[in-house]
């Protein structure tokens, strides 16, 4: 009897979150405003899409923390996680009949009702008991799949579902290009993919993954395989192609996305910045936005006519907001010398507060501008080639980026580099192994500070006005998940976590009411799944999975034993 | 003793000193020049001293919950701030109803002894929930993993509560019991101001005695002491540290109420600002220490609303108010520099933290 409580226990209570989790999803509003919109037009729309990630996904849960894993209670587990979420809708539905919930819910309307219900209240209500069973069980029956298909199922369907809701962005890009626009047209219908189009990038998205899962070994033991000579070649190749891309990006894509990329561009060099601080030196620093707005405001007072201090050009400027970030930098380092983790998190949090609090007040009316900002600050210019356009700006964001980008390579293994390193280990044991504490700690601020002074005056030249509220604490906070999300310490990291975590959401402006909710839950399921980050160092992605690591070795030295 | 100070003293420690040295200056000259222009009278320090003490209290009660949780679990609980917020803003609904109903007029007592219990009821269950989903697996994790999924929790929660109650401020009915003021030997003292200055100070006896005298109390603080020896010692640590959750949101629930009666409006977003003064607070008595916090909560309140006026209105600045929120942040940096264990911090060393 126990025994099998034991084994039923998880899928319900895995259901229960997962029942809590869409009961959320709907009296949030998430359903009925992801209604509208279709992934796949007449067969899939949005807020399906939604409810029925979130069954497979703890459903898929379910099936993996099963006890014992046999096949028929991985499948009873999951399929239990889908009736008992399907019961929770159910409850909400009945619940709602019974009371107004409007008055406390605000999106508790009818037309919610009706969409989970699928339709038509009540009479096809008792379709939830099969649908969400049989999501749940395909998930448990993808848990049971051999590795490869697994992965071929996940991926394709994640795509499907990217490519639908990022349909408006997709379909543009791809009709700016007259050969393309049959093939645009042949994919995406009004409102969502058509059919066939989701077929066809299912198969082909399949196909790839298929082939990487079972040839992918051959093509890295092929690139072993080449003469150093070669590999240096091919790397640079590669190099030379994503350089290529990168140029003429901004031509292709059209201005809104140019515009997303010129502010992922710019949460980039502020995420290399603070990936030296907390990614290389491990010093946690959440008051790092206070130098992004040094840099932003010393650019402006230098440049505004506004102000009519100085009248600079942006060019002129440039060095002054670096220097006087780094000189802040370190002037801020020092009094937080002696102290470590949280209680330096707490303290540069306090510093950040202070600057923003002192630049927002009437005090400093005269020199800062207080709440209004200062304004009419020069577009940056190279010989006549004015810097205007977010197509236009995005070179000067990239050309700051490569140069970020190779001071962080070379410093990463410079002496320098190690000595970060090392003290992010162990203090003392840094200082044991005579690595002089109060510079290096001070070195780290002050290039971190550097590369967020930089960010902060392109972007003062790229909105042409500065603000005290677009430099709050959770700037800090952002720039920090991403460099957590891409990978601590990693460079390809802090580009991905600022893509995924900065240009996603701009690019699901629409959804503006839930995107942070969708970005909380992300963070959250992301360190809990894949703490190590989206793309980790090396080092680190060992340290996160030494236990797996053994266990193939063990595995590996094992088997030539066993046949 | 005196002799090889040279060597001793470094260069950042004469940068530290001046540091200190202005910002005292600052602070004396402001005093004494708003002291003598005589701008305040005697009524008008006594009325900020209330406030700041009102105010304080609640810091407080929320920074219980930041300094036990960092105590058992050495972590910063970012999402603490809208376990505080969750509260009273579920509970709002009920004191409208009853305002409605014309209930919370003929009985105040009866009335916001509901609410309190239902604000209560709800931070303590979203705190619980935060921990067991959230939390829990995260054991042993690098302190930085705890700390993004708070972050991410705190995201999560502050935008499923706009979603659930709806983007606006809403007004929290007026207890008409609680207007006007009472004069206590010849001192005037706002009635809301005083209930909550009374109500925080019976909670955080009682949660203080609970902690101190109750044999879960003992075990909360083995628990902080040695994770792994209470566990040997037959502590079930994982419930000890859902207790403490458990706790420290009840006490942000009562905080809460407490927030929405002096404010009088709830908000989703609400609960961002007094969680980083309470967390600063907690820093400020000393983190993992539950009588610092509440020293630091009251200090930090007392210092937030007597200070523009002492130190900076002297000094002819514009506007001081404005700058309270950086006086706090300066005592923070301040005490974190010249005593980084906090003001009654001394169970974590430095090098703990």
């Amino acid at each position: 009897m126990t025994r099998t409580l034991t084994l039923w226990k998880h899928g319900a209570t895995t259901g229960l979150l997962g029942g809590l989790i869409t009961v959320l999803l709907s009296l949030t509003g998430m359903v009925e405003a992801f209604s509208q919109r279709q992934i796949v037009t007449g067969i899939l729309s949005m807020d399906q899409s939604l409810l029925a990630a979130a069954v497979v996904f703890m459903a898929y849960l379910a099936a993996k923390r099963t006890t014992g894993s046999r096949p028929l209670w991985v499948v009873i587990n999951s399929l239990t996680c889908g009736f008992v979420t399907a019961a929770m809708l159910m409850l909400l539905l009945l619940v709602g009949d019974w009371i107004h919930l409007r008055a406390v819910f605000v999106n508790a309307s009818p037309v919610l009702y009706e969409l989970i219900s699928f339709g038509h209240g009540f009479e096809t209500a008792p379709l939830l008991f099969v649908a969400y069973p049989l999501c749940a069980l395909f998930a448990g029956i993808l848990y049971l799949l051999p590795g490869p298909v697994r992965k071929m199922f996940i991926v394709s369907l994640a795509c499907i579902l990217g490519a639908g809701v990022l349909q408006d962005m997709l379909r543009p890009t791809l009709t700016a290009w007259e050969s393309l626009t049959d093939l645009a047209e042949w994919i995406f219908s009004a409102n969502g993919l058509t059919g066939q189009g989701a077929l066809a990038l299912f198969i082909l998205i399949s196909a790839a993954v298929l082939f990487w899962s079972f040839r992918g070994k051959a093509v890295k033991t092929g690139y072993r395989n080449l003469s150093p000579a070669g590999q240096r070649g091919l790397k640079w190749t590669g190099i030379a192609v994503l350089l290529a891309v990168l140029l003429i990006l901004p031509q292709i894509l059209g201005l809104f996305l140019s515009e997303v990329l010129t502010i992922v561009g710019l949460y980039v060099l502020l995420g290399l910045g603070l990936n030296i601080v907390v990614g290389y030196a491990g010093l946690l620093d959440l008051g790092y936005v206070a130098f992004f707005a040094i840099g932003a405001y010393v650019t402006a007072i230098l440049t505004s006519p506004e102000l009519g201090f100085f009248n600079l050009s942006f060019w002129q400027a440039l060095p002054f907001a670096i220097l006087i970030g780094i000189l802040f930098g370190v002037l801020l380092g020092i009094p937080v010398l002696k102290m470590r983790g949280d209680y330096l998190a707490i303290a540069t949090l306090g510093f950040g507060e202070i600057i923003r609090i002192l630049v927002l007040s009437d005090f400093l009316r005269p020199w800062l501008g207080g709440a209004q900002g200062i304004g009419k600050i020069p577009k940056a210019s190279i010989a006549g080639f004015e810097f205007g356009t977010p197509q236009e700006i995005y070179y000067l964001i990239l050309a700051g980026c490569f140069l970020v980008i190779f001071i962080s390579l070379r410093l990463r293994d410079s002496r320098l580099g190690r000595a970060w390193k090392a003290m992010r280990e162990d203090e003392d044991v840094a200082q044991a192994m005579g690595i002089n504490l109060v510079a290096t700690k001070l070195l780290a601020f002050g290039t971190g500070a550097a590369f967020s002074a930089l960010s902060g005056a392109i972007f003062a030249t790229k909105l042409t006005s500065v603000y005290p509220h677009s430099m709050n604490v959770m700037i800090s906070i952002n720039i920090l998940c991403v460099i957590i999300v891409g990978g601590m310490g990693s460079i390809p990291g802090v580009i991905v976590g600022a893509a995924a975590l900065v240009g996603l959401p701009e690019l699901l402006r629409e959804f503006a009411e839930y995107r942070l909710l969708v970005y909380g839950l992300a963070l959250v399921v992301m360190m809990l799944v894949r703490p190590e980050g989206l793309w980790p160092e090396a080092v680190r992605r060992r340290e996160f999975h030494e236990e797996e690591l053994e266990e193939n070795n063990n595995a590996a030295a094992s088997a030539p034993a066993s046949s | 003793m005196l002799r090889g100070w040279k060597e001793r003293v470094t260069g950042t420690d004469v940068v530290m000193w001046l540091i200190g040295a202005a910002i005292l200056g600052v602070v004396i000259v402001g005093s004494v020049a708003t002291l003598a222009s005589g701008r305040y009278a005697g009524r008008h320090w006594f009325d900020f001293m209330v406030f700041g003490l009102a105010q304080g209290s609640i810091y407080a009660l929320i920074a219980m919950g930041y300094t036990m949780v960092y105590g058992v679990l050495r972590m910063i609980n970012f999402a603490h701030s809208e376990v505080f917020m969750s509260g009273p803003y579920t509970a709002y609904y009920v004191a409208a109803a009853f305002h409605r109903s014309g209930f919370l007029d003929t009985h105040p007592i009866l009335s916001l002894v509901m609410v309190f219990l239902v604000a209560m009821a709800t931070s303590t269950l979203i705190a619980f929930l935060l921990e067991r989903i959230a939390y829990r697996p995260l054991r042993g994790a690098p302190r930085l993993i705890p700390l993004i999924t708070a972050i991410g929790a705190s995201f999560f929660l502050q935008y499923m509560f706009r979603g659930l109650y709806g983007p606006g401020f809403q007004a929290y009915p007026v207890v008409k019991a609680l207007e006007g003021q009472f004069v206590f030997l010849g001192l005037r003292i706002l009635k809301f101001q005083a209930l909550v200055i009374v109500a925080a100070a019976i909670l955080m006896l009682a949660l203080y005695s609970f902690i101190q005298r109750t044999k879960v109390g003992k075990a909360i603080r083995a628990v902080s002491e040695d994770k792994e020896a209470s566990y040997l010692m037959g502590i079930d640590v994982d419930k000890m540290i859902s207790t403490t959750f458990v706790i420290g949101g009840a006490a942000a629930g009562a905080a809460g109420v407490l927030y929405a009666i002096m404010f009088k409006q709830v908000h989703f977003f609400m609960g961002f600002i007094p969680g980083i003064k309470a967390f600063t607070a907690a820093v400020l008595g000393g983190i993992g220490n539950i009588p610092g916090a509440m020293l630091g909560g009251i200090f930090l309140g007392l210092i937030e609303s007597i200070g523009p006026s002492l130190f900076l209105d002297g000094l002819g600045i514009v506007a001081p108010y404005q700058l309270k929120d950086a006086i706090a942040f300066t005592m923070l940096v301040l005490v974190l520099i010249f005593r980084p264990t906090g003001i009654l911090g001394e169970r974590l060393a430095v090098k703990k933290a």
